[in-house]
């Protein structure tokens, strides 16, 4: 399943629906839709105008901090002509009737919402016009808005949005054809930087995550599962537990004998564990010391990551896999008749999420009811799921949002939603559900190890003329590759190179994995763009040089498809960034530039990376350019803001980020165990974005990819060393 | 067990001595800006201040804190923000937000021991913060940025005012 296919609800359909509601005295669709009277003051299911100039604008999504708090409220905003010191933002409630698909995923908030949201601030906007309109007996076409007022210019004459709203939402809904979007040059709001719309709340410690909500006679638990993925609980010294100090209860959930996958949409699992509810977090955790719990491993994991790997190694070690995946031109006789044929093996390791903020969910089960509070990536998920669980339908489900510290794809599921309601279930309160760290670190949806042995043909021009790709892929079930570990077709190389080969084998792991941000991307970036260098070595040219010319002529894989590959702007960023870097210029001993592109998540983004590299394989990153194509940018610092913590979070990965897993269980607990990026070890960062007329996509992952690549290739640049798999650690190399 | 929170005396009735501070804040008063990463000292989540000290509350136990002044970020700025909390918000520093409140504690806690800090100075005092969103580069600029507005309205007294507010209106411990 790919994240896209979250999103779907008919747009078309959506908005006329909610345009039902704009006439809040109004009758029909959207009322039935709604099942419950609109708030008054509402023009529609984003917009609330308050009599005293407030405007209120619900967010649909989750906010885990991609910043789509902030941006997709502009969006509204701009079309209304709203005045942003003016706006308060609201989460808006889970409810797909509303608003569509609420989720955090694929970069896709921004690029999905964009003509949703501009025609909900437009056709609001429109609603103020002919309001003061029908008030001053004057034509609408006379009037005009500035932010936060509908004006007159001929008279000068003026009135607030506050004044008009009332009048507004009787206006009956303008048609489709009747609302106009601005230029692009007419926007006042977009394409600026916007403080975060939480930035104050978040400074001043106000209750804003998961882990702080409270609710009244809520109780709190900790959830004690097997080490091994699919282990359940024969039996636990629950007497003893439950005679501790602030313990209230302690039993046992069976779970699921199978480990976990990565199925979103209709996973209901729930790993068997201890739960123990006690007064407050604290008295849970302690009690955990005391606990005693016999495992019945029949179900569970044994995989073990070292002997994964010599596996995948090993499978390698032939040229072609076990099946086909790609197959263009004819790659077989352009690698008989190349001048060289250059072949490396590329490979990661399973590494974990490491969000801040450990996983955790209040939820209240009570009768046939339940209420979940969640920072999940997938509410509705969340929604559906319980559901399934709970044998509940779906309306008596209540999932309220809440900011999350971090998702990068360790949100999307929703496994600790379904625990609290569980435990809540069983002792009848509401229930804060808190994992701890180490809980978090062995619980995850790991990104998959992946493999990848890699061949180009050269001509003897020097040219890039066949590809091929044996990929090795992690499968629980012998078939499909877990998630993250498969190939997915692209355009590089599959389309714009005559002769492609890819291949498939498989290797057995059952370890959960799932999305981590960019997913698939941030791993094969890696391989292609190092690999790209590696040629462009043996084929004794510029690497900048023989990327720009491998793209071939310019060309949109796809017209009007923000997803396909356009290699006019890829170019463009290429161009931009080795420009701001200075590409070719003469630089110390043991220093290097490297360079790499992606194309991922409908964003073209291309970094340079200048590194130095002492005796000790200490790896100092200086700077790093980053240069991009996102289209129409939404909040400037937002997105600037996702690009420098893209590379800090790449940084970071590949410095020595590894999940080592052993009889199933993983070996790394905590921080202490698994390194993310420190402030000292920063580099500088510059961020250009292209000024470009296409839609906007997202901003939170298509930086992440080529940031590995970038740095690696300046390694070699300095020191001479090929870095072939990651972390750099492997290799003796550091970070410092 | 009484503790002094930001300048108020608070009674804790009977609570487990081995709590650590963290989970006092958080669930017994309330106080959730303090945050839970990984309760070994290792993120910085939960910074707050001992005294005028960054300390992790997730390695104090409550039993060993009487008499000791205990600032979490709900008393760096009250009415106001703090100079570091406005340099905070000025420069867009937070993504997700959830390291942000033990970043400011430990920026505010080198500006008040060193007003005009040296790059090394900062890194130093902030290189035990972890920040997955990677806002490393803002939070050295709203750093820097606070201290030059520090040094401008004369040293601290945004600052020690809640402090001492607190302290003035304090039972005694």
């Amino acid at each position: 399943m790919t994240l896209g296919e979250f999103s779907t609800v008919n747009r078309r359909d959506f908005i006329r629906w909610s345009g039902f509601g704009l006439a809040v005295t109004g009758q029909g669709l959207y009322m039935v839709a709604m099942a419950q009277p609109a708030p008054e003051g509402e023009l529609n299911p984003y917009i609330v105008i308050h009599e005293d100039g407030r405007v209120l604008i619900s967010a649909p999504n989750p906010d885990v901090g991609q910043g789509v708090n902030t941006s997709l409220p502009m969006i509204v905003a701009e079309e209304l002509d709203a005045d942003w010191a003016s706006v308060e933002v609201i989460a808006a409630p889970v409810d797909p009737q509303r608003y569509g698909a609420q989720f955090a995923g694929g970069s896709l908030s921004v690029r999905n919402r964009w003509n949703e949201l501009r025609t909900m601030g437009a056709t609001a906007r429109e609603m103020l016009l002919r309001a003061a309109a029908a008030s001053w007996q004057l034509p609408r076409e006379q009037l005009t808005t500035e932010p936060g007022q509908v004006v007159h210019g001929a008279t000068g004459r003026r009135a607030s949005f506050g004044e008009l709203a009332a009048l507004a939402a009787q206006q009956p809904v303008p048609g489709e054809g009747e609302v106009t979007l601005k230029d692009s040059a007419e926007y006042r709001l977009l394409g600026n930087r916007v403080v975060n719309a939480a930035a104050e709340d978040i400074v001043r410690g106000h209750s804003l995550f998961g882990i702080d909500v409270v609710v009244p006679d809520m109780v709190y638990a900790t959830y004690v599962k097997c080490p091994q993925p699919g282990g359940t609980p024969s039996s636990a010294n629950l007497d003893a537990v439950k005679n501790l100090p602030g313990v209230l209860d302690a039993f046992l959930i069976k779970g699921d004998a199978v480990p976990p996958v990565f199925d979103l949409r209709n996973s209901t699992h729930v790993a068997g564990g201890v739960a123990i509810v006690a007064t407050n977090t604290w008295a849970a955790f302690k009690a955990r010391r005391s606990l005693q719990v016999q495992w019945d491993t029949a179900g569970a994991s044994r995989d073990d990551s070292a002997a994964i790997e010599s596996q995948a190694v090993k499978a390698m070690e032939q040229v072609q896999g076990d099946r086909e995946l790609v197959r263009t031109g004819d790659p077989d006789r352009a690698f008989a008749s190349a001048a060289s044929v250059l072949s490396a093996q590329y490979l990661t390791e399973f590494i974990s999420h490491a969000q801040l903020e450990p996983q955790g969910c209040v939820a209240h089960v009570s009768g046939d009811r339940a209420e979940v509070w969640t920072s999940s990536q997938t509410p509705g998920f969340a929604q559906i799921t319980l559901g399934k669980l709970l044998d509940l339908p779906a309306g008596n489900i209540r999932v309220h949002q809440v900011r999350g510290g971090g998702g990068f794809g360790r949100r999307l599921s929703n496994e600790y939603v379904r625990e609290a309601a569980l435990i809540s279930q069983r002792v009848g309160k509401p229930v804060k559900l808190q994992w701890m760290r180490e809980d978090d670190m062995a619980f995850d949806f790991y990104r998959a190890p992946t493999y990848y042995r890699l061949e180009g043909a050269l001509s003897d021009q020097g040219e890039l003329v066949a590809w091929r790709n044996h990929v090795v892929s992690a499968s629980a079930d012998g078939d499909k590759a877990n998630y993250g570990a498969g190939y997915r077709n692209k355009d590089f190389p599959d389309r714009v190179l005559a002769n492609v080969h890819v291949t498939q084998s498989l290797v057995h792991s059952v370890t959960p994995t799932g999305a981590w941000r960019a997913p698939e991307s941030n791993v094969y970036a890696f391989a292609e763009q190092s690999f790209l260098h590696e040629l462009a070595l043996a084929a004794n040219r510029d690497h900048r040089e023989f990327l720009m010319t491998t793209l071939g002529e310019d060309k949109w894989y796809e017209d009007g498809n923000l997803g396909r590959l356009h290699t006019g702007r890829a170019r463009a960023v290429i161009e931009a960034v080795t420009r701001a870097a200075g590409w070719g210029r003469a630089l110390p001993e043991n220093r290097g530039l490297g360079l790499g592109f992606y194309f991922s998540h409908a964003g073209h983004v291309a970094e340079v990376a200048e590194v130095s590299v002492d005796e000790r394989k200490g790896v100092t990153v200086h700077k790093v350019w980053a240069a991009a194509d996102l289209g129409q940018i939404v909040n400037l610092s937002g997105a600037e803001n996702q690009f420098q913590g893209s590379v800090v979070d790449g940084l970071s990965a590949l410095a020595n980020q590894r999940i080592s897993i052993r009889e199933g269980a993983v070996q790394q607990r905590n921080f202490d165990q698994y390194d993310l990026l420190r402030l000292p070890q920063r580099p500088d960062i510059s961020v250009t974005f292209l000024s470009s007329d296409f839609p906007p996509s997202g901003a939170g992952e298509p930086a992440l990819p080529p940031l590995a690549p970038a740095v690696c290739n300046a390694v070699f640049a300095a020191c001479g060393q090929r870095i072939r798999s990651l972390p750099i650690s492997r290799q003796g190399f550091r970070i410092v | 067990m009484q503790l002094t929170i930001n300048g108020q005396a608070q009674d804790l009735g009977d609570l487990d001595p081995e709590m650590p501070l963290l989970w006092a804040l958080r669930d017994i008063l309330g106080l959730v800006g303090t945050k839970y990463g990984c309760g070994v000292a290792q993120c910085g989540a939960c910074t707050v201040w001992l005294d005028d000290n960054p300390v992790r509350s997730c390695q104090l136990t409550v039993g060993a804190l009487a008499g000791r002044r205990i600032t979490t970020i709900e008393g760096l700025g009250q009415d106001e923000l703090h100079p570091v909390q406005r340099a905070w918000v000025e420069h867009d520093v937070a993504q997700c937000g959830y390291c942000q409140a033990g970043q400011i504690m430990s920026a505010a806690a080198l500006l008040k021991r060193d007003p005009s800090p040296s790059m090394a100075a900062i890194e130093s005092a902030m290189a035990g913060n972890l920040c997955r969103c990677g806002t490393y580069t803002r939070i050295v600029a709203a750093v820097q940025s606070a201290a030059q507005s520090l040094a401008q309205i004369d040293c601290y007294e945004v600052g020690e005012s809640a402090q001492a507010a607190g302290d003035r209106g304090g039972a005694a411990v």
